[in-house]
Order: C-alpha cells, then structure tokens, then sequence
C-alpha cells in the first residue's frame, strides 16, 4: 500500500457543492420529520399498537447492517491478506462509520422519547440485545476510526493487520447483534429461528459492497480520477458471489422453516398469500434485488459496463430495503397465535393480519439516515486522504507485485 | 446497574411522590406509583401476586372488566388501532370442535418476563412480588418491549394524553400495560378488573397471593386444572386460565 499515494478530493467543483446541498436538504427533511413526530407523537406515523416498528427501523436497521457489510472490503485487504484491496480499505472504513451514524440516528430519532437518549447510554439491561448493541455499535466506531488511522498514518501501519482482525470480529459481532435482536422475540414466529443471525450477515456483505461499489465508481469518475477495470471487474465478482450466497440462504431460511407445521402460517403469508408482503418478498427481494443484478453481472457485455454494474448495485439495495420490510413490517403484521387451533377476535385486533401504511414524516426520516451518511462519507473523502489518486490497472499491478516480491 | 436499582427503588416507594414527579408533557404530571404502600415497606417476594380467570364463567357479552380497568386507570377506552388498551376481551373459537370461549386477556405478569429482558435500560421490570411495570421515567420509548410480549399485552401511547388518573402515571411517547392494579393491591385492595367482574355476578376473575397455600387462589390453583397461555415458551405467568 505504500507505494500507492492517497489525496484528499478537492471538494471545489459545483457538482460537489452540489451533491452536499441536495443531501444536505435531505437531511432536513429527516430532522425536521423527527421533530414533528416527537411534537404530536407517533400518532402522525403509520405506526400502531399492532406494528410498533415502521419505516424507520426499515432503513435504520438497513444501514447498520449495510455498514458492517462496507467493512468487508478492508477486511479482505488486512485480514485475509488480499493486496489489490488494500488501496480500497480507507474507504471501506469511512463508510463503515458513515452508514452506521446514518442508521443510528434514524433509530434514535424514531424512539417514543428521544429526549431520554442519555439514558439509553447510563442506564444498561445486560440481559437485553438492545443494551448489547449499545456497545456494539461504539465499540465499533472506535475500532473502525483506529483501524482508518493505522491505515493512513505510516508509523502505525504495523498494526493494520491486528487492528483489522479486531474491526473483523467485531463487524460478524455487530450483525450478529443487529440479527439477534429479531432472533430473540421468540413469541413472534417470524422471528424465530437462530438462522436470522447469520442471514444477517451474508446479506450484509452483499449490501455494503453495493454501497462501497457505487461510491467508489461515482468518487473517481466525478474527480476524474483513473479507476481500472482490475478493481471494479473484482469487486463486481464478489458482489455476485455474496448475492449468491444470500440467496442461498433466503432458500435454507424459508425451507427449514416449512418443515416446522407451527411455521407454516407464516410462511404461506410471505411467500404466497401476504399481499404486498409476497410482492415485496418476490419481486423486490429475490428478483430485483437478486436474480436480475446476478443476470446482469454475469452477463458477457453488460457485466464489464460500469453503468450497469452501477444499476445493480443500486437494485441490490432497493432489494436490501424490501428484504427489510418484508422481515419487520411483515413479520409483525402477521398476527401473534395465543391460542393455538383456535380462531381468535378481540377489539385489539387478535387473529387478524395488521395493516401499516407509512406515513411521510416517518419515510423522510428513513431516507434522512440515508443523506446522513451520505454527508458524512462526502465530507469525510474531502478532508482526509481516503481514496487513492489512482487505481488503474497499472498501479493495482505494480503494489501487488512489489507486495508479493516483498513477501 | 447499581444506578437503576438505585432509581428503582426509589421509583418503588422510598421516597413520596415529590421526588418522582416529573413532569412529561405539558400538563402531565408522571407521579411515583407505589404511594399507596407504606413507604418504608417494600415489595416481598415472599407474595407473588396473581389472578385466575374461570371462563365457565366469563360471559361473552360482558366487558364490565375492560371498562372498569379503563376508568380505575384512567385510559380513555380507545379501540382504535393506535390507543392503550391494557384488558380485553378475547372471544376464541375451536376450529375443531366450534367451541366458543370467551376470556379477558391482559398482562400475565411472568416470571420469566420476555419485556423485561429485552428492555434495553431497565425501565421494564418485575417487582418483588411479582407485579411487571413499567417505570415511565427511564423508558425510552424504543418499544423493543412490545415486540417481545407474546400476549400482545403491552401499548405504546401515541399522543398526548388528557385526564389523567393521579394515581397511575402515564404520558406520550412510552409503553404502558396491566398493572394488576398495583396503587390498588399496595392498598390491600383487589384489582378493578376483578371487582368488577365479581360485581357483575360473574365472579369469573380471582386475585390473590399465588405464594399463599391458604390464598383461595393457590387452592384452586391446585385443586382444578388450570392453564398458563403459551405454556410451551415457559415463562410461568401469574395469571392462569381455567376451562380453556
Ligand atoms: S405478559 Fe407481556 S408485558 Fe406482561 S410480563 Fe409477560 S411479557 Fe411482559
Ligand atoms: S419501550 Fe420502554 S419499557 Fe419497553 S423496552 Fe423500550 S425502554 Fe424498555
């Protein structure tokens, strides 16, 4: 890595005052949205007492596992020794930090009192995976910020390697704790199953590398920076394998589930008769956020285009937002059996499938998490030297001989 | 850790309602809940408060219970989709048979209470002897606790609130549920949903120490087949059902 020499973007041009404007609004949006639900309370969302997590938790939850996935790409570089993604590590790192900020706030945001925020930090459950997660996400804040600092400063470049197996360990941790807090509502049989865990994080792979893919590819052209088909065709490979491999799991996940008679209702609801859940599930998860990007990446042409490459990646994580609702709206819209065999009718909507509709408040505050990391990675690459001056194929070649002769 | 047990057992009566009034919204006072009970006794876990519902008994049509709890707590009686409702009526019907039940169905105050787990700072809680609540002053609002319960027995307050009972706390933005009447029980009364139905001459909802041999509710307990709602998750509630 050290022959390669990183620079900070200049961040002058009016596209980039540009871009921060219009996330910079978006931003807005979301906080204003935040203040307005805090003002009249949850009443102006689409949020009941039969689902009680709405489109908030669907991006919030989202960008979390999104920004562990963003971490892989260092991970590969400093963990599993892969030279050609050391150059990309820095990055990977900042939008790391950037996605979970996003996610973050919007969760904190859409609490019943956010003005108790402090409290969620001195006042700790430890049997509770939120209380867990509390440290999850600081932890990895911190380690993630010292792993970016081993990386950029030359003196600590010894301890890359060590730091980059702790940020590793703690990004399987951190999904693991984000999956983990559905994995435990055992009364809910959407939830049920120690599966939710590791699905979490497979498609938190698959999610970050869109993310990182699409940023690295709009970075470099709008700077005009040289950006090689070594990288972009290698990257692009591996966001192929990690659909694949969600996919698999998808199947492994419902499967397994079908065995279970206690599961069927469940089941049948997303997979056939669920309504907007099915489509979402179908259509949005497993076909566009699935099939059509691996048909589209393995294909002979459109594969090697950038702009389709950016288009399936940009479908990877309209899919990661459906696969969101479809597990926590639609898990909590299918009713909770109390009695089994029974038919069951109360005036608190026992026994029947709960409707949601999202309302905009709570949608832009969503999409407000969304322009938060989007802020955070805009400045970050324009304040420090995240990104590489170039990254053709011929400096991808020569740091990965000079690295292999050095071995 | 220390902190919340702390501020729990302040919460739990140590100090009078001065201390723990605090103020949630504009025009809403949160007061200490346990004010009823002598101040310098706490909770015993040598009494495990519980109720037991005989749905022979219960009468399809009746919801004396749901009112009542509504006014003793001060809940405005709200059915639509986002209001409180902390007891309702649950009419069940075997899919088999065609058997109707009907039955009241509230927080089951568990021993092994999911809410409580998965509360992320500690405002979910079991006292003592039993009774699950909820402390208004350190939740937050992140409705984790709802998503847990597996009775669907606990309610998010959407908005603002207005008339307010003294004695029970509430206020927008946290959970609430069942108290089992807690201000009421600290006062050696039975709980409001009981009473009611014992007043309707239905006498189909029993209060009492499950922890007492000599409690009417521990011999029934132990002489008539009773049922605990979603036994196979195992966390030995406090309220058991009889002829389901
Ligand atoms: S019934 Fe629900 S709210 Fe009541 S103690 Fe059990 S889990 Fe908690
Ligand atoms: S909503 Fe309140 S009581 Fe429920 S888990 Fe969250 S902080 Fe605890």
């Amino acid at each position: 890595m050290s022959s390669i020499a990183f620079r900070q973007i200049e961040g002058r041009s009016a596209g980039y005052y540009m871009l921060l404007a219009a996330l910079g609004l978006f931003v807005l949006f979301g906080l204003g949205s935040a203040y307005y639900m805090e003002e009249h309370g949850h009443i102006v969302t689409g949020m009941t007492n039969q689902v009680v997590w709405g489109m908030p938790h669907v991006f919030a939850v989202f960008l979390i596992v999104a920004a562990s996935g963003a971490l892989n790409v260092a991970s590969i570089g400093s963990v599993f020794g892969k030279t050609m993604y050391k150059p990309l590590a820095p990055l990977s790192g900042l939008l790391a930090i950037a996605l979970l900020a996003g996610g973050l706030t919007v969760l904190m945001l859409d609490l019943g009192r956010p003005d108790r925020v402090i409290i969620a930090m001195t006042y700790y459950n430890f049997k509770s995976v939120f209380a867990w997660n509390v440290f999850l996400y600081t932890g990895f804040f911190t380690i993630v910020a010292a792993y970016i600092w081993t990386m950029m400063e030359r003196r600590m470049n010894v301890f890359t390697k060590s730091v980059g197996v702790a940020a590793f360990i703690w990004r399987l941790l951190l999904t693991t704790g984000t999956g983990s807090i559905f994995g435990f509502l055992v009364a809910r049989q959407a939830y049920d199953s120690a599966l939710l865990a590791p699905m979490f994080i497979i498609m938190s792979f698959a999610y970050g590398l869109a993310v990182y893919l699409l940023v690295l590819m709009a970075a470099y052209s709008h700077t005009n920076r040289p950006l090689g088909d070594k990288v972009v065709l290698r990257l692009k490979k591996l966001l192929a394998v990690f659909i694949s491999a969600s996919l698999y799991f998808v199947a492994v996940f419902h499967m397994t589930n079908l065995y279970f008679a206690k599961k069927h209702g469940i089941e049948s609801f997303i997979l056939v008769n669920g309504g907007i859940y099915t489509q979402l599930f179908w259509i949005g998860q497993i076909l566009i956020g699935g099939i059509l990007p691996l048909v589209i990446l393995f294909h002979p042409t459109l594969g090697k285009s950038r702009s389709w490459i950016a288009i399936s990646s940009v479908m990877v994580i309209l899919g990661g937002l459906a696969q969101m609702y479809v597990t926590i709206i639609g898990g909590q819209a299918f009713p909770l059996e109390l009695f089994p065999g029974m038919h069951e009718s109360s005036s608190f909507y026992d026994g029947v499938i709960h409707g949601y509709h999202a309302s905009l408040p709570e949608t832009m505050l969503g999409i407000g998490g969304i322009a938060i990391a989007g802020v955070i990675a805009a400045f970050g690459i324009k304040v420090l030297r995240f990104l590489p001056d170039s990254l053709d194929d011929k400096v991808i070649d020569a740091n990965h001989g000079s690295k292999a002769l050095s071995k | 850790m220390s902190c919340a047990n702390k501020s729990r057992r302040e919460f739990l009566g140590t100090t009078a309602v001065a201390t723990a009034s605090l103020a949630v919204a504009p025009g809403v006072m949160l007061i200490d809940m346990a004010h009823g009970r002598a101040p310098e006794e706490a909770a015993s876990s040598s009494v495990r408060w519980g109720m037991l519902v005989d749905t022979n008994k219960c009468d399809s049509g009746c919801t004396d219970c749901v009112t009542a709890c509504n006014t003793e707590n001060g809940l405005s009686g709200d059915t639509s989709e986002t209001g409180s409702q902390w007891i309702r009526k649950v009419e069940l019907k075997d899919m088999r048979t065609g058997k109707a039940t009907s039955l009241p169905m509230m927080c089951q105050h568990c021993a092994e209470p999911p809410c409580v787990d998965v509360c992320p700072t500690g405002a979910s809680f079991k006292r003592a002897d039993g009774i699950v609540l909820v402390d208004k002053h350190i939740c937050i609002g992140c409705r984790y606790c709802v998503m847990a319960c597996p009775y669907k027995a606990r309610s998010f307050i959407h908005e603002a609130l207005a008339d307010q009972n003294p004695d029970v706390p509430r206020g927008k933005g946290v959970v609430e549920s069942c108290t089992m009447c807690v201000h009421r029980v600290d006062k050696g009364q039975t709980t409001a949903c009981a009473e009611a139905c014992t007043k309707a001459g239905h006498d189909a909802i029993l209060f009492g120490d499950l922890n007492d041999a000599n409690s009417e509710i521990s011999k029934r307990v132990s002489t008539f087949a009773t049922k605990q709602v979603r036994a196979d998750l195992g966390l030995n509630t406090g309220v058991r059902y009889q002829g389901i």
